[in-house]
């Protein structure tokens, strides 16, 4: 069998298998029977490796693959995420980690029900969290499928299986501290994969080996041209908008990039990450190393997506198919790339525009191919594959999968196999150790937030640490067949995850550090205003009339994946009101929040 | 050991929170006009300035890097400061320290 394999596929087994063998060696060094450990870490984790594993939790499969994509056809627009997915963390680290840290326990809702002195406000905490973390982690668990679909021809199923398998190894046996290391090995793995190409492109492109600085430098082999200003004018000649204009509207912009940064620092699975430090000032610490090795990703991207943009346009635009790279034949047989020759020229013409029909019950634009990438007869005059999707207007005759960017990256820039071999592993660790992150939120919320705070008070240790496995394992196996069988609606969710995370927890932990006022009735209060009207929005445009999700039905040009930050405002307003109403809380939570504040005392 | 002011009274507690706060509000301030500032609400008038020495229009800049940067220099200078407050206030007495 691995005798029909290719180069690329032998390597590519060759390195993700290596890695996988890293992260079960952790897993085993790391197993578990303490509480303490399984939640928490055991509350030691040095600051610097905290830092390393919140970035591999925080930086999911979408970040890795999809992002630069995004970007490399968004240009400037794309800046949302960018800014969206890192100014959160200033926010977490001024405002929330330090003091969650102090406070000590081991979960959100555990801050939430004890600051709020209410069953209820936890319960409302518990569901926000097992809802926000599984439609996260659906999107993780097919992100794992599709790498090994796409690298290693294995079915997408059996990659999801796969998948689960190593993540239910480690998270189950070490629990948080299992993860928490594994996660370091999966950052370094992560990033050395996203970085070995974006140097090797930049120097391709531009004579500079740092992606940062190449993306604002000069084409190598032009006089003085700078790269932004050849792909802008090159943008415009195709028909597109000039790469560093925006098209958005400023206060959508302006929404979408608030909600992200905003619903970032209201994620329970990065929240968490800061309860796993020895001290107070380790967990201010972390958060600066978090983003630290976050932003020398999200710095990169933006030039990945300069960089595959270019070179997408200069390689394959008003090229014959006969003389195309081998790369494009390669992604065609993937399915990630179609070509439907309109005007029968045999040359790739891309410019503006959809390139063919969307299929009916479809979701979005998506390649429909009359036969399997063997079948010689379901292929065109110049051996293109052929498409069975309703032709369209307009000019533009190619498809091009944003994924592509980063997948096809060393394929275009001609790098050595094994470089494929470490994108698809950085791939794989990017989406196993988000996966575990959130698999972890959704065990303890069960078996700790649940089950012993407001349940079975008296469970004994070993009894919840029984709870937190099977509930991981049981989370596992939902999060797989959400994998095997997404829902459509998948990369609506995620965005809906942000709203969730901005409209209700953000504010409720904000004004339960910073006001000893707020009390039990206020923060219910503005959080279901806050949950009630976010999902209402979102669910209304995207699920129930999608049709109407455009520009002129939004309120105040907000879109729904901006929608969020209206909510947060809502929820601290609903929440001030009521608490003006209705009694203080009592001295015991008012002294617990002065105690959170106060320095720690010297060991 | 201290025979001043013990480290629990409520006044230190309150002037340490205060210089907290004003810590949070100024570097929050940096957050805002980098971010929403720079990337998004002045950008297109950033745009018509050229980051020396290189082809990033300003505004565009700011949005894809620039921030993000700034962001990283926001959290080490909130640790530093933080760290030394916490030290200071950890020590005996001196409440209306002049280590500003």
């Amino acid at each position: 069998m691995f005798l029909a394999w290719s180069a690329i596929q032998l390597w590519t087994l060759g390195i993700v298998g290596l890695s996988f063998a890293l992260y079960i060696g952790i897993a085993i060094y790391t197993r578990t029977s303490k509480r303490s450990e399984f939640y928490v870490a055991g509350a030691g984790v040095p600051a610097v490796a905290n830092g390393m594993a919140t970035a591999a939790d925080w930086m999911s499969a979408a970040s890795f693959i999809s992002m630069a994509g995004i970007i490399s056809f968004a240009g400037r627009d794309g800046s949302v995420y960018l800014m969206g997915w890192t100014g959160g963390y200033v926010l977490l680290a001024l405002l929330l980690a330090p003091y969650l840290r102090k406070f000590g326990q081991f979960t959100v809702p555990d801050f939430v029900g004890d600051r709020y002195y209410s069953w209820f406000a936890r319960l409302v905490a518990v569901c926000c969290a097992i809802f926000v973390s599984f439609t996260y982690v659906a999107g993780q668990m097919r992100g794992v499928g599709v790498v090994f679909s796409r690298f290693l021809e294995v079915d997408v199923t059996m990659g999801v299986i796969i998948g689960m398998a190593i993540v239910f190894f480690y998270a189950v046996l070490g629990g948080m501290k299992g993860i928490t290391y594994t996660q370091v090995a999966q950052y370094c793995v992560l990033i050395f994969a996203f970085m070995v190409p974006a140097i090797f492109i930049s120097i391709m492109l531009t004579n500079n080996p740092i992606p940062q600085l190449g993306m604002g430098g000069t084409l190598s082999g032009s006089d003085g041209v700078y790269l932004l200003d050849r792909l802008d004018g090159l943008s415009e000649e195709l028909g597109f908008a000039a790469y560093t204009a925006g098209s958005r509207s400023t206060q959508d912009v302006f929404f979408i990039t608030m909600a992200l940064m905003v619903g970032t620092a209201g994620l329970p699975h990065v929240i968490i990450r800061f309860y796993t430090v020895k001290r107070v000032k380790d967990a201010r610490m972390s958060a600066f190393w978090a983003l630290l090795f976050i932003a020398i990703l999200y710095t990169t991207a933006p030039a990945v997506a300069a960089f595959a943009r270019t070179n997408m346009i200069t390689t394959v635009s008003n090229k014959a198919y006969a003389e195309i790279p081998q790369w494009f034949k390669t992604w065609e047989d993937s399915g990630l790339i179609a070509w439907m020759d309109k005007n029968n020229d045999g040359i790739v013409q891309y410019t503006a525009g959809a390139p063919f029909g969307t299929v009916s019950g479809d979701s979005k634009l998506l390649p429909h191919f009359a036969g399997a990438t063997d079948d010689a007869a379901a292929r065109g005059p110049h051996g293109q594959r052929l498409l069975t999707n309703p032709t369209s207007e307009g000019t533009n005759e190619l498809y091009v999968d944003r994924d592509i960017m980063v997948l096809a990256n060393p394929e275009i820039a001609n790098l050595p196999n094994w470089v494929v071999g470490l994108v698809a592993a950085g791939g794989l660790a990017a989406a196993l150790s988000t996966a575990a992150g959130l698999l972890l939120v959704i065990s303890t919320a069960v078996a700790h937030d649940f089950l012993k705070r407001v349940i079975k008070p008296d469970i004994s240790e070993k009894g919840e640490l029984l709870a937190a496995r099977v509930a991981a394992f049981g989370a596992v196996i939902i999060a797989g067949l959400l994998g095997i069988f997404p829902p459509g609606w998948v990369a609506q969710v995620v965005a809906f995850a942000f709203g969730l995370a901005a409209s209700s927890f953000f504010p409720a932990i904000i004004m339960g550090i910073f006001s000893k006022r707020m009390n039990r009735e206020g923060a219910i209060t503005g959080m279901l205003v806050g949950i009630l009207f976010t999902a209402g929005y979102i669910v209304y445009f995207k699920f129930i009339n999608p049709a109407a999700n455009t520009k002129d039905n939004w309120w105040f040009g907000i879109s729904p994946e901006g929608i969020g930050t209206l909510g947060m405002l809502f929820n601290f307003i609903a929440a001030a009101i009521v608490c003006k109403f209705t009694a203080p809380p009592p001295t015991e939570v008012q002294a617990m929040v002065e105690r959170i504040r106060v320095p720690e005392e010297s060991a | 050991m201290s025979e001043s002011t013990p480290s629990t009274s409520p006044e230190r507690h309150r002037l340490y929170w205060r210089k907290n706060l004003s810590c949070l509000a100024i570097l929050l301030t940096i957050w805002f006009v980098v971010s929403y500032g720079c990337g998004i609400l002045l950008v297109d008038q950033l745009d018509k300035i050229r980051l020396p020495g290189t082809g990033f229009k300003l505004g565009f800049w700011f949005a894809q890097q620039g921030s993000i940067y700034v962001f990283v220099v926001l959290i080490w200078v909130y640790v530093r400061y933080m760290n030394k407050l916490d030290a200071d206030f950890r020590e005996n007495g001196d409440s209306g320290s002049a280590n500003d």
